[in-house]
């Protein structure tokens, strides 16, 4: 194992896990409000789906990033009629929304399966241009994946430092509060909502146009069930998710790594650790688990109690 | 504003009057089929073409409506794996990842003991089925039952773990000689017997029996009044004396169960061999079912009904129509959404 | 219906409400209230539950609107459609189960509610602003500290700075003193009182006469959604009030002789030293010792929140014992579960029956059967025997004196006052010999708290020992023979009712009188 297979191992989880990074900055915003999103998937995979499009319809991917990042506010919009202003019960929505996400996605790219788009420029973070190629080549990033850790902080500004997201935090503990404070919940559930989607899109984005540069059906591959998870992972603190998709991106360039070192291991069983670990992480913080969530979203997981 | 646990299973007032509770239903599907035919206009198809190729041949004939009966029977058992620890509070939704284990657990019995008669093979692949679901299961019910973690979370990172699992064994130990994502067939001992030359097969009748067992189970026995007492309000059941943890851990266990039965049906009946990732959200439909049914046995063998009906007829959207299958979803998706959205046609009573 | 101004004044009210009237589904909440309150005046509102008052404030904050009615402000009329219309008008409430949020801190909390909260938050700059109204009306608190860390008392001065930190002029306060022992009482009713002296409006919803004759302006009376009267305090005496607030005399407590038990029978119930095991918002009882005989009504005094629920889940075996021992009649129940308590003949009478006690959307019947469904299973489980639940029920309610309400119809649409007879007849069906109460007139009616507390008393004279918890302390001298005191999770007094006062068991309950050493 060498230090270049290591870094390979960083640069390659940065690359996969920018667009888990945006779209778990997006969940943490809507479950701060107190809104579980189980139907990110479908957000991401129909963001992906637009966003592809528009770029090869186009041959602008900048537009097609501004294409995917409104097909997620879009889709999350749809799940906040049905939770704030019908008020249907989070989970089934949620699911339905990951249903309708595979069946759009999948009309939207039906024409575009197999097609090739021109990738994003890639620039060298400064200060690493003097490096030998080898090295310097595994740090050529584009611009999304540069933004990724300040949108990071930009979220955890906007939620802590804001009136905003004061009120979102609010709305997310106990809307009866936010109530009585003169804000209207239902408002600020769509907006953190909208928002959110937003961010999500942008993960799709980055996915679809940055990273894989194709579409196909269910490309997304499980994302948006490891970002809610990751949400859990990282205490709903923005902050915490750059660890934590890094940690979970890292897995599967992790099977690399063992690989060069003459280990064999399942690519499937390296599948597992994100959940694992999250699984294991929720047992070791037992029931004070209850005290980082938000109140509201803890009736949500608890089922209704 | 959550539907809380004060609120009854709707399956009561479903009971109380039929008609217009199927009217309900087919009033919701018909809005829901007119929304996709929106769609399908908007991408260059016909949609009344369309529909008319779905109903043929799903229900103009005789072959067509086993097909359709087939595709329902692993989702009556899901949506029963849902609806029994729905009924003490748990919300199921790792019946995806118990589906799988139950699927690697008979597989296991198939692959290990190829000589065995159908009479000892079957029912022992039915239990080991069984048994791998209910594992699975219990992990989140016995760590919500000690207050640790709530189940909907940890059913659903389960769910995540299990299909990679399956995919190891797979791949790397059961994979037939030619191609590495399936098993070799089951043997003929090994598989669920059919009828009439369709593809229906035993599960069907075993689907059936559970629904009936499951609503004499819950409106009988002392067990299942506990159950709705818990379900209706756990701290004062416990008060009562009601064994809580106890119910948490044992409901969990056998609805996990249920679905280690319907991953068995699929791998011993319909497939015939272990295939990776063989479901298509099974799960996910089971608990949508169970979910707009209320918990109640009768929606779910409508609601169940309909939905085959849909995916069946979608499989000849893809050869007349060029779409992907994938875009049936955008049909359910939209039936749900109707009911979801609860519109005033839909319900009797107005929720605050 | 005697109305007077306020003699000698010229002043006119700084917000009138005319007419108000509210009426939910089945109950009519208030009809055509009139009521005028006039700045630096403390304006008392007065009513037994269910007469009204919280409503009618709750229509003036703007979280209900009213059916009929106006209001006007400074002689213009106004109308409030939402707690934003409210505060903008410079009305501010604090509400009986506070609107606070325990994961935020203090100064996240009172952010929350300033009206003129910049886009950006500078928290220094609010922090300050807390300490300069706290020091001005000494109402101290951390400002970093988590509200989920703050005692009851510290809680409401964060609610309190956060009203005058949104500028409200006219506070109304809902039950402030339900949950403060007597000290804490004076200490803000001294807080009001110069409040009130700067200009402020205060309008404190409250049943007790006591408090109200000594601070009060004015005092409005409401019973049944209706306005009885209003009086200034020099025209108001105990007898005007209590005739104005209910409209027949209250039935007394038929109490069977004075003395207790005999001693010489063995207790039902003994604890033992007994510890548990607290973590997080469960308070930890410490070295607990208790008995309880046959025919005796033990009473367990105490502000909310220090030990008294930890106190009654431990008798009934949802908590354990950590350390120590518990007996009940004699043989060691030290870890049974609450099922094997229930099966040997102890029973639970709860608050809030609808939250604690039955499975709302089930019917009566069904709830009756809750407690003892092994008794009525057939054929190992498989059958209910509904007929004999119901034979059982019948009997359960005549035997209590009640009214059995229909067997079918979904607990939850009974009364609170018929839900909490039903609990009762439920659980002193079969004649149990421990039983728990813990708060069982709270949020009751007159009428049915009489009730429940005369069902207490016929039990001890069955023999039953009676484990009462309760917050009222009248209620606790009436109906005990021997009174405990419990502070921070540790007994601190014991004593007959006809040795102490309330002044002496206040002070026991926010322990600033030193702690009674519980040696036997």
């Amino acid at each position: 194992m060498t230090l270049l297979a290591l870094l390979g191992v960083i640069s390659s989880a940065i690359y996969s896990g920018t667009s888990l990074l945006y779209t778990t900055l997006g969940e943490v915003i809507d479950e701060r409000s107190g809104i579980v999103n189980l139907g990110l998937e479908g957000v991401l995979l129909v963001s992906a789906a637009l966003g592809f499009a528009v770029t090869k319809q186009t041959g602008n991917p900048y537009a097609g990033i501004l294409a995917a990042i409104l097909a997620g506010g879009g889709m999350n919009l749809v799940l906040g009629y049905l939770v704030i202003t019908r008020q249907a019960n989070q989970l089934a929505s949620g699911l339905a929304l990951m249903f309708f996400g595979y069946g759009l996605s999948a009309l939207i790219g039906n024409s575009y399966v197999g097609a090739k788009i021109n990738p994003l420029p890639r620039y060298v973070l400064p200060g690493l241009s003097n490096l030998p190629l080898a090295y310097a080549s595994l740090f050529k990033f584009d611009f999304l994946i540069i933004l990724a850790v300040p949108m990071a902080f930009l979220v955890w500004w906007l939620l802590f430092r804001t009136r905003w997201g004061l009120g979102v935090r609010a709305v997310g503990e106990n809307a009866d509060t936010a109530f009585a404070s003169g804000r209207n919940p239902q408002r600020i559930r769509y907006q953190a909502l909208f928002v959110g989607g937003l961010l999500a899109g942008l993960g799709a984005a980055h996915l679809a146009i940055a990273y894989t540069m194709d579409w196909s059906e269910y490309m997304t591959a499980g994302r948006g069930f490891i970002a809610v998870a990751l949400v859990i992972f990282s205490k709903w603190d923005p902050l915490r998710a750059i660890a934590g998709a890094l940690l979970f991106s890292a897995a599967v360039a992790f099977q690399l790594l063992l690989q060069s070192a003459g280990v064999q291991v399942s690519p499937f069983l390296l599948n597992t650790i994100p959940y694992v670990l999250t699984i294991l992480v929720l047992i070791a913080w037992g029931g004070h688990r209850n005290q980082s969530a938000p109140a509201s979203l803890g009736r949500i997981y608890r089922g209704t109690e | 504003m959550t539907s809380g646990a004060d609120s009854p299973p709707r399956s009561d007032f479903f009971r109380a009057s039929l008609l217009p509770t199927i009217t309900r239903y087919l009033a919701t599907i018909l809005l829901a089929f007119v929304l996709f035919g929106i769609i399908l206009w908007l991408s260059g198809r016909n949609p009344f073409e369309s529909y008319q190729h779905i109903f043929q041949s799903a229900l103009g004939s005789s072959y067509g409506f086993s097909e359709v009966l087939v595709a329902m029977t692993p989702m009556l058992i899901t949506a029963v794996a849902v609806a029994f620890p729905a009924r003490v509070g748990l919300i199921n939704v790792g019946v995806e990842g118990q589906l799988y284990m139950g699927a690697l657990f008979a597989t296991w019995g198939a692959l290990t003991f190829p000589g065995l008669p159908a009479w000892i093979l079957l029912p022992s692949m039915v239990g080991l089925g069984v048994l791998g679901g209910a594992l699975w299961a219990f992990i989140p019910g016995y760590l919500k039952s000690i207050g640790l973690v709530n189940e909907t979370i940890t059913s659903l990172l389960l769910n995540s773990v299990a299909p990679s699992i399956v995919s190891f064994f797979v791949f790397g130990f059961w994979h037939a000689p030619r191609d590495t994502n399936i098993t070799a067939n089951f043997v003929p001992a090994g598989r669920l017997p059919t009828f009439f030359g369709t593809r229906i097969d035993l599960s069907f009748l075993i689907a059936l029996g559970l629904l009936v067992v499951f609503w004499l189970f819950m409106k009988y026995t002392r067990w299942g009044l506990e159950m709705r007492a818990i379900g209706g309000n756990p701290p004062a059941a416990r008060r009562n004396g009601i064994p809580l943890q106890l119910y948490l851990v044992v409901t969990m266990a056998i609805g996990g169960g249920v679905a280690g039965l319907a991953g068995t049906a699929q791998v011993s009946g319909y497939y015939g061999l272990l295939l990776s990732n063989f479901s298509n959200g099974l799960g996910f439909m089971g608990f949508l079912i169970s979910w707009l049914a209320a918990g109640d046995p009768l929606g779910i063998f409508l609601i169940a009904f309909v939905v085959a009906v849909i995916t069946t007829g979608g499989n000849l959207l893809q050869l007349t129509q060029g779409l992907p299958y994938a875009v049936i979803n955008i049909l359910l998706a939209f039936t749900l959404f109707i009911v979801l959205a609860r519109p005033n046609f839909l319900s009797r009573e107005k929720r605050s | 219906m005697p109305q007077s101004g306020n003699p000698g004044t010229a002043q006119a009210p700084l917000l009138s409400m005319r007419g108000i009237s509210k009426a939910f589904p089945g109950v009519c909440a208030n009809d055509a209230v009139d009521l005028d309150l006039y700045p630096s005046e403390l304006h008392a509102l007065l009513g037994e539950n269910g007469a009204g008052k919280s409503t009618l404030m709750k229509i003036l904050y703007g979280f209900y609107r009213a059916d009929s009615g106006s209001l006007t402000l400074n002689g213009r009329p106004i109308r409030i459609k939402s707690p934003a219309d409210a505060r903008q008008y410079q009305i501010g409430m604090v509400f009986q189960d506070f609107n606070l949020i325990p994961a935020f801190t203090v100064t996240e909390n009172i952010a929350l509610f300033l009206p003129d909260l910049k886009a950006v938050l500078h928290p220094e700059e609010i922090r300050r602003r807390i300490a300069d109204v706290s020091a001005r009306y000494d109402l101290q608190v951390d400002p970093d500290a988590l509200v989920a860390q703050l005692s009851i008392g510290e809680q409401q001065k964060v609610e309190i700075l956060k009203l005058l930190l949104s500028n409200a002029r006219l506070l109304i306060l809902d039950e402030p003193t339900r949950v403060l022992a007597p000290h804490e009482i004076k200490a803000l009713y001294m807080v009001l009182d110069n409040l009130r002296k700067d200009g402020y409006a205060i309008v404190l919803i409250t049943h007790k006469l006591k408090e109200v004759l000594e601070s009060a302006d004015r005092i409005s009376v409401l019973r049944r959604g209706r306005l009885a009267g209003t009086l200034l305090r020099c025209e108001a005496t105990e007898q005007k009030l209590i005739a104005m607030m209910f409209d027949k005399a209250l039935t007394g407590l038929t109490r069977p002789d004075g003395n207790g038990p005999g001693t010489d029978q063995s207790p039902v119930l003994r604890l033992e030293n007994v510890d548990t095991h607290g973590q997080g918002a469960v308070v930890r009882l410490q070295a607990v010792c208790l008995d309880i005989y046959p025919g005796e009504i033990v009473g367990i005094a105490g502000v909310s929140g220090n030990g008294q629920k930890e106190l009654g889940d431990l008798v009934l075996g949802l908590e354990k014992c950590v350390r120590g021992r518990k007996e009940l009649f004699g043989q060691d129940a030290t870890h049974w579960s609450i099922g094997q308590m229930r099966r040997n003949g102890v029973a639970f009478i709860p608050e809030s029956p609808l939250q604690m006690a039955v499975t709302p959307w089930l019917p009566v019947l069904e709830n009756m059967a809750l407690t003892r469904t092994r008794r009525y299973a057939r054929w190992r489980g498989l059958w209910m025997d509904w007929k004999a639940v119901q034979a059982d029920a019948r009997s359960a309610f005549d035997r209590c004196g009640f009214a059995a309400p229909s067997l079918f119809v979904q607990a939850r649409s009974l009364s609170g006052g018929n839900l909490q007879r039903m609990t009762i007849s439920r659980e002193l069906a079969f004649g149990p010999k421990l039983i728990v109460a813990s708060y069982i007139t709270r949020g009751l009616d007159v009428q049915s708290a009489l009730a429940a507390r005369q069902a207490l008393l016929n039990a001890r004279q069955a023999g039953a020992g009676i484990l009462f918890i309760s917050e009222d302390l009248e209620e606790l001298f009436t109906l005990s023979d021997r009174l405990l005191v419990l502070f921070g999770g540790r007994i601190v007094g014991e004593f007959r009712p006809a040795e102490t006062d309330f002044y002496s068991i206040g002070h026991l309950m926010t322990g600033s009188k030193a702690s009674y050493d519980q040696r036997r």
